[in-house]
């Protein structure tokens, strides 16, 4: 990553050979199990999240530790709107204690490329608002790359509320670039006008959008859709949009089937699926430590 | 740089520039010399009188002084971000003798007092002509009319919620009876509330990348759709605040080839930017509305042409930094335009898209037409509110050089072409860059 100040603000911005450098370097440390070294050691991470999240903080910590940092997690509930200090002034205020990386989670879209701006330490987005979240699709990219060979000319289908994941961003931006084709599915209501400009192919059903697919994505709905008229009920979603071991059977018969959790279960994917034979679901979760690893050690280490 | 160079009107005369006024459909090399406040002689190689400073306008144009139908000056109650006085001082630096202030302060212009507040307030300044604008409904909850006849008496020249719709089509209804009782036209403020809930940038492909909650053209069309057949129904007249989509200004035209009473304006800043800003994140291009799409600039430009819009306007909206400087989906709506919107209007006369005269009538007739309001125009007698500029002066939007109390324009550090170099009201000199009358 040939850049003066080198964070990771997102996919979009990355080349095809910065996300397979990445994804190469997770490889080699999934394969020693993240095995613990002194990338990182005398140097200091802040998890700095202001949006709750269990694993992908986890994650980052276990990442960090891993290769000897010290870290720090903060976890803010509050965006700066409502009261007290503004990201600005905690990002500074963090920064002047010297963290070689902050990973910020935040419900803003944009607020990494604010933080950027503004800290000497490297910026890591753990996911920002319904922009990016890039780990995750890094992790996503690598899970595809070790179960089919390669991930050019894959049929990458994204099932769920597109609209509002940056989850589904991400992967887009990622697969794009590494040659698959992505689909993504879902209620009109819950597809972002536009997506098909980004290289994504549209479907509103299920079934269609699984004919052939490699990977099945499933997304997580958030319950508060409903408030916003999304969808109607959470029984009209998952009978119509819901994964099942009956739909889940247009796709390839060798097809994997991946969440970024926490799942819903029963709404978005049924538990026959995400415990079955074709999910990786849990191995995703050990592969995000490989990626988040990688990308400490590249940008920070 | 000086404002207010002189607290008293003085004697000058203006030599060697353009005269470009549309209302009199002159546009030629004359000067013009102005006496007691007014405009004394207008003439080919005029004698200088006695005492009266001479200006060099060679190069330049000498305009009627601009008006703006649409600032935000935040007093009373939020002087923070701007007062009658430094909202004057910017509008003086931008070529303007007039503006219109929305009522949207704190508390909002829906009485007598307040809109007396604010005349004497700007008599007080002695700047730039400050025409208020009085609420349609009451502290602008969208629910109950304002004492719209007393507003009117007390010297308010249209009625508006701006900053605010009025999504509720029966008093929409009622503002148009009542004001047009009164002959105040009703300038709206178009956004369906509902349909644009939690946007923060234009709904597209760009907010889609960006991630950004989107608020769509539909939401604005929505309302000049319904609004322009309330006006069919009560014959009021109708003005479209900040029209921003192509929709929109197919549906003013339209209305107009229909003959009915409904003008509309647009701000400088959706002719030159689109959605594709708001990707860097940079919350001085969040405004209401929205930056829009490429197809929709390339229509306000016809509209701008084809006499569809009636004016440019430029919702001049300070922020602190407080506002601003925060994640974009939490900051306010809204950036200063007083200062930019001349070169903005320059950078489409050198397009090709409006002529000079086109653009100057865009700052002067365009608007008083619109408002009835006075000025907008410069024969012999009148008042000498006018602005000489210089079309191609370039010069960079430095943050501290900005007359206005807030600095929250997309345009800062950006080198503009086109700028005004004295403004004058009444024959006292708001602004001299050049320091001609010193």
């Amino acid at each position: 990553m040939n850049r003066p100040k080198q964070d990771l603000l997102g996919i979009e911005p990355l080349t095809k050979a910065e996300i397979i450098a990445i994804l190469d370097r997770a490889d080699a440390l999934y394969a020693t199990d993240n095995a613990k070294s002194d990338a990182m050691a005398g140097k200091t991470v802040i998890n700095l999240f202001m949006e709750p999240s269990t694993r992908t903080r986890t994650s980052f910590e276990i990442a960090a530790k891993r290769l000897s940092a010290d870290v720090v997690n903060v976890s803010e509930s509050f965006s700066s709107s409502k009261k007290g200090e503004t990201l600005l002034d905690t990002a500074k205020n963090l920064d002047a204690m010297k963290p070689s990386a902050i990973v910020l989670r935040h419900a803003s879209a944009g607020a990494p490329q604010m933080l950027s701006s503004a800290v000497r330490a490297r910026v890591i987005n753990a996911g920002d608002g319904s922009h990016e979240h890039p780990t995750q699709a890094l992790l996503d990219c690598g899970t595809m790359r070790r179960h089919a060979g390669k991930i050019e000319g894959l049929v990458v289908t994204i099932v769920g509320d597109v609209m509002h994941s940056r989850v589904a961003r991400s992967n887009l931006f990622a697969l794009s670039k590494l040659g698959a084709t992505v689909r993504v599915a879902g209620p009109r209501s819950l597809l972002p006008p536009g997506i098909e400009a980004l290289g994504a192919e549209v479907f509103d059903r299920v079934e269609p959008a699984m004919e052939g697919a490699d990977v099945v994505m499933v997304l997580r709905l958030q319950q508060e859709r409903m408030n916003g008229g999304y969808v109607p009920s959470l029984r009209d979603y998952s009978r119509f949009f819901g994964i099942n071991a009956r739909n889940v059977r247009a796709a390839k018969h060798d097809a994997i089937v991946m969440h970024p959790g926490p799942i819903n279960r029963g709404v978005e994917l049924s538990s026959d699926v995400a415990d079955g034979a074709r999910s990786v679901i849990l191995e995703q979760v050990a592969y995000g430590v490989s990626v988040r690893m990688a990308v400490l050690e590249m940008l920070a280490g | 740089m000086t404002s207010k160079t002189s607290a008293a009107p003085i004697a000058f005369h203006i030599r060697g520039g353009r005269l470009l006024d549309p209302k009199q459909g002159v546009f030629d090399e004359l000067d013009v010399i102005v006496l007691d406040g007014r405009i004394a002689r207008v003439g080919k190689s005029l004698a200088t009188p006695t005492s009266a400073a001479v200006i060099d306008a060679r190069g330049k144009i000498i305009a009627p002084g601009f008006v703006d139908l649409h600032a935000h000056l935040r007093e009373p109650g939020e002087e923070g971000k701007e007062t009658i006085e430094t909202g004057s001082n910017a509008a003086a630096v931008g070529g303007f003798t007039a503006l219109c202030a929305m009522p949207n302060t704190q508390p909002p212009n829906d009485c007598r007092a307040i809109t007396m507040l604010i005349k004497t307030r700007a008599r007080e300044v002695g700047g730039v002509h400050v025409f208020p604008i009085g609420a349609i409904s009451r502290g602008l909850a969208g629910e109950m009319l304002s004492d719209i006849g007393e507003l009117k008496e007390a010297g308010v020249v249209a009625l508006s919620d701006d900053g605010k719709c009025v999504m509720n089509a029966r008093l929409m209804r009622r503002a148009l009876e009542y004001g047009r009782t009164f002959d105040l036209p009703i300038v709206q403020h178009a956004e369906d509330t509902h349909l644009s809930h939690g946007g923060v940038m234009n709904e597209g492909a760009s907010s889609t990348r960006a991630g950004l909650p989107g608020q769509p053209a539909e939401a604005e069309e929505i309302i000049v759709a319904r609004d322009l057949i309330l006006v069919e129904m009560t014959g009021a007249r109708y003005h479209v605040a900040h029209a921003s989509t192509a929709r929109t200004v197919e549906m003013v035209r339209q209305a107009k080839a229909r003959n009915l009473p409904v003008t509309c304006e647009v701000t400088p800043h959706h002719l030159i930017l689109t959605d594709e800003a708001c990707l860097t994140y940079d919350t001085s291009t969040k405004m209401y509305p929205p930056l829009r799409t490429h197809a929709d600039v390339e229509a306000l430009k016809r509209g701008l042409a084809d006499g569809t819009i009636d004016a440019i306007a430029t919702d001049h909206a300070p922020h602190s930094p407080n506002q601003k400087s925060v994640e974009f989906d939490c900051a306010a709506f809204g950036i200063i335009g007083l200062e930019t919107a001349l070169p903005i209007a320059m950078s489409l006369v050198r397009e090709g898209i409006i002529d000079m005269r086109r653009a100057v009538e865009l700052f002067t007739t365009g608007p008083t037409r619109t408002l009835k309001l006075p000025g907008g125009t410069i024969p012999e007698g009148a008042p000498a509110d006018l602005v000489v500029f210089d079309p191609d002066r370039e010069w960079v939007v430095d943050r501290e050089s900005i007359a206005s109390k807030s600095k929250n324009t997309p345009f800062s550090g950006k080198t503009m072409r086109g700028r005004a170099v004295f403004t004058t009201v009444g024959g006292v000199v708001l602004f001299d860059l050049d320091g001609a009358t010193s």
